[in-house]
């Protein structure tokens, strides 16, 4: 309804503005318009959302569903006396073993472990991995186990005859606790998760003091106006900026190629001597510690930008020193947020995969990393490793493995919103 | 009383650490640049390349001697392309609704959520690509179209990834223009789509495009969702659904291997990383100098 | 057509003349109406009658809702999402707040001018243009940009720089300017919220004179915290109060003469004094 237009000595003699019912529907077509480009940004928004949903629900169809697998030897065939083989005593499940393997097989089995010592699980899961030696023929995503259970095992019966369908989780404490393996279903990530903590471990050691003692030069000493010190603020920022790849080749040309001596190990006599090169978890640690070197520095100015300025006046007029003040007073307040940006920084470095392949991250490593000077895969390289192969197996490995990695991430991420939150609420009520 | 300065030796020791921590940030940059450039020199150096043939061929095959930078510049320029089709309208989108139209409460649900997209290590987007978006695109347009590997299906996760760079930033813009200009289109009887659209948005302009072009260097750097859905091996088309290598695929593939150091790859590698950081660092410095040269100051 | 006004001694008229009859007299009516901000009530009770094509000043101590007063009259409380708004606000007869009338056409009718000149970050000629644009002006833009900018007694100052960005020109000049851009979509009452509180004292001399030149055509509520000012200028004068729960109401409205020599409110009379407030 158009508000009442009147002759008014407020308009103009040469008023060429619309008005009455003329200027009403020209406002009406204006609003639809708004409302349709309301629409358009907030599909926008939804998109966005879709995508994540998308790309979450992608990887959870892919870490579950049915596989087909079919069988050396059937495992009831087996069975001893009736009993089936997951009840038999460790006694027959050697037995079994022994009439199934090879003679040197045995004596290697023996020589890494007595069979005496071994457990009755360890046993089975040899008799699975020697005599049953179970292949994958096909898997399903989740979403097809569950919605068309029907026609994914008339599939399986008409394409894999004689395969054994059932629900697998590709994501178990197995999965987790086992290292390694050429066989999709044995294999683990054990190895690339100790390896992410020890490179990660390596990164916060060298970055964080680092970054830290740069963020408060730059912020505490660094007189602004001085040309090397706007110099070293405008290349921390452009830093930031460099793609992650172009660290890798810094990595491979610094640590693991002019540095090799030291990043080897060899300096001690320690590392791997067998294969003993630069490529190792130090190298690897270091050129991630130079990658989110700028995050952690650009980060900590804000900290100690933060800390109000009163607080060092006060520190100053009880006599104490620059470094005093910064010690006692602005650390201390500005330590929360630099926490939290340090958390985010080292949850981007655990995610990083392309600079850790040029530096050289091992493509199959079956043992735990020792220390510094090992050689190294971590998460991220697992799963691109697995995604690159083209069975489907594998791709669900990855999934799996891209779950774990998930899950480390929003740990990480849920301890700096609560960290932040536990200060938040201290400088509340302070 | 004695008042005089007397030497506090610590005090400077410590200070002078502070500098060099200030300064390795300094040397990162130079050790880049050193690094880089050397190798780069010692591949132009060589007698199979030169900088004509260099930037003048359209043949990347190492193993006979050919080194024509273009197919890697014009799959890496695609999949750029094809990202940024995707990113900017959907982030900039985002961005409007999330300052000019979203209420408190919805925006602060809202940002988590994209705050969540932007913090997914990208090999993870690069197994989206390769599981979901290119079965996606060869079940619409058919798979004698499509190849398995393509520069499409890359290039739009790219995209993806890149809309909470691009939405955040774009968004900060935004919210920085003050709300009296936007008060004051309402009173002269705007609509809020002409206050957002007509009135903030060419007030925030410099800090959108610097968005934008932070966005495009972003994902001509981004290198794990083309090593994964991009394909292994130079070619030379303008074909988005045919594989081909980006640069930064492309060094990913040779340094995975086992890579004897000065062999002509080892060098050739390090020239396609200087092309790139220059490439995009000339853009994050084209970024910051809008950003301080257009800055509106509205007090 | 000029309706005569003859001036009633007390214009705050009880009942009787809210028919669409008497609407020529007054450009706004408020009745009973009430302001909140969530729970917390920012006015009560206002009924106030704004006489057309005079000044009205709104006076009174900060905090007493008289920028809220304001912004009811052209619906910018809409922006803020927690304002509600209770009673009638008749414009020309009609309650601008009845559920089918769009706020954007109340907006271009009742122009603002702000506290602070907030000029668009666009050139001279296109800040007084482009309210026009949007609104559908057809005509000749030069000629209407002129004529606003004639009619804000800037034009002499910038017409050798209409392509110039606006914010290279002076507080004043800013806020002139601000006014001519109001003035271009041709509304029948411009609302300034203290238009010269962020201002030297001679534009704001420059701008008191402006208002009054312009008052001849358009109907203009201005809010000020500066009674010399209110007494300079208007025609009419309405003091607010705020009560010990921090609500602003209408204490009284009259002649901006008689509110500055006889008061029939004591209250009014302390805060004119200067013994409160």
């Amino acid at each position: 309804m158009a508000l009442n237009q009147q002759e008014t000595a407020g308009q103009d003699a040469g008023g060429m503005m619309p008005s009455g019912p003329a200027y009403h529907e020209r406002v009406v077509a204006r609003q639809r318009r708004g409302r349709a480009w309301a629409v358009i940004f907030q599909a926008a928004m939804l998109a966005g959302i879709i995508a994540l949903c998308a790309l979450l629900l992608n990887i959870l169809n892919q870490s579950f569903g049915y596989i087909a697998i079919v069988n050396n030897i059937d495992p009831a065939e087996l069975a001893v006396d009736g009993v089936p083989l997951d009840r038999l005593p460790k006694d027959n499940l050697v037995e079994i073993l022994e009439a199934n393997v090879s003679a040197g097989l045995m004596r290697r089995y023996e020589h890494d472990m007595p069979f005496a010592e071994r457990s009755r699980e360890n046993v089975h899961e040899l008799i699975l991995e020697r005599v049953v030696e179970p292949q994958v023929q096909a898997t399903w995503g989740l979403f097809d186990s569950l919605f068309v259970r029907g026609s994914v095992f008339a599939e399986a019966e008409e394409r894999y005859p004689g395969s054994d369908v059932y629900f697998r989780s590709w994501l178990t404490t197995s999965f987790i606790s086992k290292s390694q393996s050429s066989e999709p279903l044995r294999a683990g990530v054990r190895t690339a998760i100790f390896g992410s903590l020890w490179v990660v471990a390596i990164t916060v050691l060298f970055s964080f003091p680092i970054g830290v003692g740069a963020a408060i030069y730059l912020e505490e000493y660094a007189h602004k106006e001085r040309v090397l010190n706007r110099l070293i603020q405008t290349n921390i920022n452009n830093l930031a900026g460099v793609p992650s790849i172009i660290y890798g080749m810094l990595g491979l040309a610094i640590f693991v190629r002019i540095l090799e001596v030291f990043t080897s190990g060899a300096f001690l006599g320690v590392g791997d001597q067998s294969t003993a090169n630069g490529r190792t978890i130090i190298s690897a640690g270091l050129t991630l510690g130079l990658l989110i070197l700028p995050l952690i520095i650009i980060n900590g100015q804000e900290a100690i930008r933060a800390v109000p300025s009163s607080l060092r006046q006060a520190g100053f007029g009880l006599g104490a020193t620059h470094w005093q003040v910064i010690w006692h007073h602005v650390l201390p307040s500005a330590m929360p947020g630099i926490l939290t940006g340090t958390i985010l920084a080292v949850s981007r470095a655990i995610g990083e995969t392309a600079p850790l392949v040029v530096v050289g991250a091992s493509t199959f490593i079956a043992l735990d990393p020792s220390g510094p000077f090992s050689k190294f895969t971590v998460l991220p390289i697992q799963i691109y490793q697995w995604t690159s192969r083209p069975q489907d197996e594998f791709r669900n490995l990855a999934a799996a493995a891209i779950l774990v990695l998930l899950i480390l991430l929003l740990s990480l991420n849920a301890s700096a919103v609560l960290l932040r939150n536990h200060f938040d609420r201290g400088q509340a009520s302070a | 009383m004695d008042l005089r300065r007397k030497p506090r030796v610590g005090e400077s020791i410590i200070q002078g650490f502070l500098f060099l921590c200030g300064a390795i940030s300094v040397l990162t940059t130079l050790g880049i640049v050193y690094i880089l450039g050397r190798e780069s020199v010692l591949f132009f150096a060589s007698e199979e390349v030169n900088l004509l043939k260099f930037f003048g061929g359209t043949e990347w095959q190492p193993a006979i001697g050919r080194f024509g930078i273009w197919p890697l510049v014009t799959a890496t320029l695609m999949a750029s392309l094809i990202a940024m089709t995707v990113a900017l309208p959907i982030g900039l989108c985002v961005a409007i609704y999330l300052s000019e139209y979203a209420p408190d409460r919805t925006r602060s649900i809202l940002k988590p959520v994209l705050e969540i997209l932007a913090g997914i290590p990208t090999v993870v987007y690069g197994y989206f690509a390769l599981t979901f978006m290119t079965p996606l695109l060869r079940g619409i347009l058919g798979r004698d179209v499509v190849e398995i590997y393509n520069t499409a299906s890359a290039g739009i996760v790219i995209g993806i990834l890149v809309i909470p760079l691009v939405s955040s930033m774009s968004e900060d813009a935004l919210r920085a223009v003050p709300g009296t200009l936007r008060q004051a289109s309402y009173g002269l009887g705007a609509t809020r789509l002409e206050t957002a659209v007509r009135i903030v948005l060419p007030a925030a302009l410099s800090g959108v495009a610097a968005a934008f072009i932070v966005a495009i260097s972003r994902a001509i750097g981004e290198t794990m969702i083309v090593a994964i859905a991009a394909g292994a091996g130079p070619n030379f088309t303008f074909s988005p659904f045919r594989a081909a290598e980006t640069m930064t695929g492309h060094i990913v593939r040779i340094s995975g291997g086992d890579l004897s150091y000065d062999s002509i790859d080892y060098n050739s590698i390090f020239a396609i990383g200087l092309l790139l950081f220059l490439l995009t660092l000339s853009l994050n410095v084209l970024s910051q100098w809008i950003v301080r040269r257009f800055r509106e100051e509205y007090e | 057509m000029t309706v005569a006004i003859d001036r009633p001694s007390r214009v705050q008229v009880e009942n009787g003349s809210s028919s669409p009859n008497g609407s020529g007299r007054y450009a706004i009516e408020a009745e009973k109406m009430h302001v909140y901000y969530g729970e917390f009530c920012a006015v009560r009770d206002v009924d106030m009658k704004v006489p057309t094509n005079k000044i009205t000043a709104i006076i009174g101590p900060s905090g007493c809702g008289k920028s809220t007063v304001l912004r009811c009259f052209n619906r910018m409380n809409d922006l803020i999402s927690s304002a509600r708004i209770e009673g009638v606000v008749l414009f020309q007869g009609q309650n601008i707040y009845d559920e089918d009338v769009d706020p954007v056409e109340v907006r271009r009718r009742i122009g603002m001018v702000f506290q602070k000149p907030n000029p668009f970050p666009k050139t001279i000629y296109e800040n007084v243009a482009w309210g026009t644009r949007i609104n559908g002006f057809r005509g000749d833009m030069d000629e209407m940009v002129e004529r606003a900018l004639r009619s804000a007694a800037l034009w002499e100052e910038v017409k050798d720089k209409l392509q110039q960005n606006a914010l290279g020109l002076s507080g004043g000049q800013q806020q002139r300017l601000c006014i001519a851009r109001a003035i271009a979509v041709e509304p029948e009452i411009i609302l300034m919220d203290e238009p010269a509180s962020a201002l030297d004292p001679i534009a704001t001399l420059r701008i008191e004179d402006l208002m009054k030149e312009i008052s001849e055509k358009y109907t203009i509520i201005v809010v000020t915290h500066n009674m010399q000012q209110a007494a300079r200028i208007s025609d009419y004068t309405a003091f607010f109060s705020v009560d010990d729960r921090r609500t602003g109401n209408l204490i009284e409205f009259d002649d901006t003469e008689k509110i500055f020599t006889n008061p029939s409110q004591k209250r009014t009379e302390d805060y004119i004094t200067g013994r409160f407030g």
